[in-house]
């Protein structure tokens, strides 16, 4: 299918080329383009060097001192700050939980999401009802989802209590408070709140998988099962990379749930990289050793997106990312 | 030659990309405006009544008085200064009044240069407020003024402690253990604490070190960042074993200090848990949580003796409340303080109980309560009052502390845990 698509992109160009209009004009389009590029780029250029391109280089500086974020930067320690955060036990903690909730919602929410989109995907009734409430926790900002779970799940509290009545009482659990159960409290409030979202992402997907070959397996005598399992999830493809690449970058940077509703802890139990961060970086005024674990977080997910986009998302992306326009 | 058409698309593509600059530098304005008033921002943690709208009504009250003085007022919740203030006094644009705890934390502000010193612009009142003033002051600068001291201190449900049978409030670590005991055999959580939040955990550290340790030893080894006294680990050991007692509620290690009905504030204001080491603020955060009158159900006692201590037993872990001053406006800041220092306002904040301790003596004459006399007597009476650990300490060595005292209670560490994180800290 790519494939097809970039060789139309080849034929594309070679079109325009053919049809290039004489020197003059060619010239000044170009001037125009030029002028058109700079000023559509420009303000997001501005704001993306301002906003992001700058604060990293500050960071990656920042990252080389002992400093408390006031005063000057004096106290240069080289790479001393990046030893002692990965030398940290409570910070190789904190890679561990952000690596459990990767391999947990890669195996809970990819196939739980597909299943339940091709559910929705069917013709059953109150469909459109039954598709915007599973995208509604989506739509709460992640401080609202905190709050809400964190009153929900209080000792005594209403899931406690929902348990007991339900006559599963010998489940309740200390659900923060516990250091064994408190990553797998958060990992379901995760999964609550994003399931939506990869519902949403697959039931587009699967618009794309035209009715015809579906139709044609049936007549072949495809199961229902066989159908979906080797066409429809393979056509969903290009889906399921871009879910898996958002869902992954999403847990590498999971904080506003884990900082509202445990601060990181019991003892550091539920604390990720981010929140990792800011508790050095804001609430022991240790910049310097925070911008280091900020650049840490930030080589973490780059050289995952690069390694990602080149090796799985490459056949998705051709003719957009890497493809020559011109 | 360029058509209108893509004409009209540049102008307006250039339109927005001078708009969205000119918001870019729009955010650096700062206070003064064209027609001469000045305006101040005022950076408070009294998020909730009635000391909400006593800060507001002060506002009001002052501006009346002073037509060119405009005040911003921004109350934040209390756990968001720790991370909001780095931040704003690292801009250029940090608030010109804002609320601060003194001590080591102050002396880590102040290094940012833009903490204001005040010592001259409050020198004809700062005596009005004798010794509580100190703690706002590094190497004799002054950059704050307190407006309440704080000690802490058991609050306590009468009610409670009378359904369990509890006659008389403990004076010895032995008859907090019997009262404990006799709340959980009535089925009554004993003590409520805010695990998450780090800090209510080490206040039993704290404590447990003010008994155990002679003041000398106490103040040196906080000067020095350097708990490696016995009398440190003899706390440690303490703590280990009074939470051996199993003396919280259920789940206390995710439990938040002040902030709703399920915190440990709010345990105790419902009726949920009996006791809790608090503040003496924590009063009105409680009654902020319920709309039950608590004036006849609490009571209050200091943390008990602890046999063998080298401790005075009338010494108290405590600390205060006040307001810093940033360089823009020090000078309008320091008024306003000197406003807010006034009996009239001190009174208004005793009298909503808001304030136990008052730093104007004058105030105290306005405490009717008899609990909260007994709050402020035994202040008074006190042979010393050690600032919390981790506002004493420099901010990140005080941050460690909490931290490994919260891992205490979360059954991680040894008695000499606490004392290693503040040496690695350091």
């Amino acid at each position: 299918m790519s494939t097809s698509s970039a060789a139309v992109a080849t034929s594309v160009t070679a079109a325009a080329g053919a049809a290039a209009p004489p020197r003059s004009t060619r010239r000044r389009s170009k001037l125009r383009k030029r002028l058109e590029l700079a000023l559509l780029l420009g303000p997001a250029s501005i704001l993306f060097v301002g906003f992001v391109f700058m604060p990293l280089i500050a960071a990656a500086y920042y990252s080389l001192f002992d400093w408390n974020g006031f005063g000057p930067l004096t106290d240069f320690v080289g790479i001393d700050n990046y030893t002692r955060a990965l030398g940290d036990p409570l910070f190789q903690g904190a890679i561990g939980h952000n690596l459990f909730i990767v391999v947990a919602s890669l195996i809970v929410q990819l196939p739980l999401s597909i299943a339940l989109a091709l559910l929705l995907n069917g013709k059953i009734r109150g469909r459109t009802g039954l598709r915007l409430l599973v995208f509604t926790p989506y739509v709460l900002s992640e401080a609202v989802t905190a709050v809400i779970w964190l009153s929900l799940l209080q000792p005594h509290g209403v899931v406690d209590g929902l348990l007991e009545n339900a006559g599963l009482g010998g489940l309740v659990q200390l659900w923060l408070a516990d250091q064994n159960v408190v990553m797998f409290t958060l990992f379901a409030v995760v999964t609550w709140k994003y399931i939506g979202f990869g519902i949403i992402l697959f039931l587009a997907g699967l618009q794309g998988v035209p009715e015809e070959l579906r139709e044609a397996a049936a007549i072949d005598g495809a199961s229902p099962w066989q159908t979906t399992r080797l066409i429809v999830v393979p056509l969903l493809g290009p889906t399921i990379r871009i879910w898996i690449f958002l869902s992954i970058i999403g847990s590498l940077q999971l904080f506003d749930l884990v900082w509202i509703m445990t601060l990181g802890g019991p003892a550091g139990a539920s604390t990720t990289m981010a929140s990792y961060l800011i508790d050095r970086g804001f609430r022991r005024y240790e910049f310097g050793f925070g911008s280091a674990v900020a650049i840490i977080l930030f080589i973490f997910c780059f050289v995952f997106a690069l390694v990602y986009q080149r090796f799985a998302l490459r056949r998705d992306t051709q003719g957009a990312l890497t493809g020559r326009v011109e | 030659m360029m058509n209108t058409r893509t004409m009209r698309k540049y102008v307006a593509v250039g339109a927005a990309a001078a708009m969205s600059l000119a918001a870019l530098t729009a955010c650096s304005s700062n206070g003064e405006s064209a027609d001469g008033t000045t305006t101040l921002t005022f950076w408070h943690n009294g998020t909730a009544d009635p000391i909400l709208s006593i800060w507001q009504d002060a506002v009001d009250e002052y501006e009346a008085q002073n037509e060119n003085i405009t005040i911003d007022v921004v109350p934040i919740q209390n756990e968001d200064f720790a991370t909001k203030i780095p931040l704003a006094l690292s801009s250029d644009n940090p608030p010109d009044i804002y609320f601060n705890q003194g001590g080591g934390l102050l002396a880590t502000q102040v290094q940012s240069g833009q903490v204001a010193d005040i010592t001259e612009l409050t020198s004809d009142w700062i005596g009005d407020l004798g010794a509580a003033a100190g703690n706002w002051s590094v190497d004799g600068v002054q950059y704050g003024i307190p407006y309440a001291s704080q000690v802490v201190g058991f609050w306590y449900r009468t009610d409670l402690f009378e359904e369990a049978g509890i006659t008389a409030t403990p004076t010895t670590l032995a008859e907090l253990s019997a009262a404990v005991d006799k709340l959980k055999a009535a089925g009554i959580a004993p003590i409520a604490v805010g695990g998450k939040d780090r800090w209510p955990d080490a206040f039993y550290y704290n404590t447990f070190a003010v008994r155990e340790c002679g003041e000398d030893v106490l103040k040196q080894g906080l000067a020095d960042a350097d708990l490696s006294d016995p009398c440190f680990t003899r706390a440690g050991q303490a703590v280990i074993d009074f939470i051996a007692t199993e003396p919280f509620q259920d789940g206390f290690n995710g439990t938040p200090a002040q902030q709703g009905a399920g915190s440990s504030a709010g345990l105790v204001a419902n009726g949920e848990a009996a006791m809790e080491l608090q503040g003496t603020w924590d009063k009105s955060v409680m009654q902020g949580l319920t709309d039950t009158d608590l004036n006849p159900l609490l009571g209050w006692f200091p943390f008990p003796a602890v046999e063998g201590g080298a401790g005075d037993p009338s010494a108290t872990l405590g600390g205060g409340d006040g307001f810093s001053c940033t360089q823009e406006h020090a000078a309008e800041c320091a008024d306003f303080l000197e406003f807010l220092s006034s009996d009239e306002i001190q009174t208004k904040l005793v009298e909503s109980q808001v304030v136990a301790i008052p730093v104007k003596e004058a105030a105290s004459a306005a405490i009717t309560d008899p609990v909260i006399k007994s709050v402020y007597d035994f202040n008074s009476e006190a042979a010393y009052v050690q600032t919390y650990f981790d506002i004493a300490l420099p901010t990140g060595v005080g941050s460690a502390l909490n931290d490994a005292v919260a891992n205490l209670f979360a059954g991680q560490g040894t008695a000499e845990s606490v004392a290693e994180a503040v040496a690695a800290a350091k």
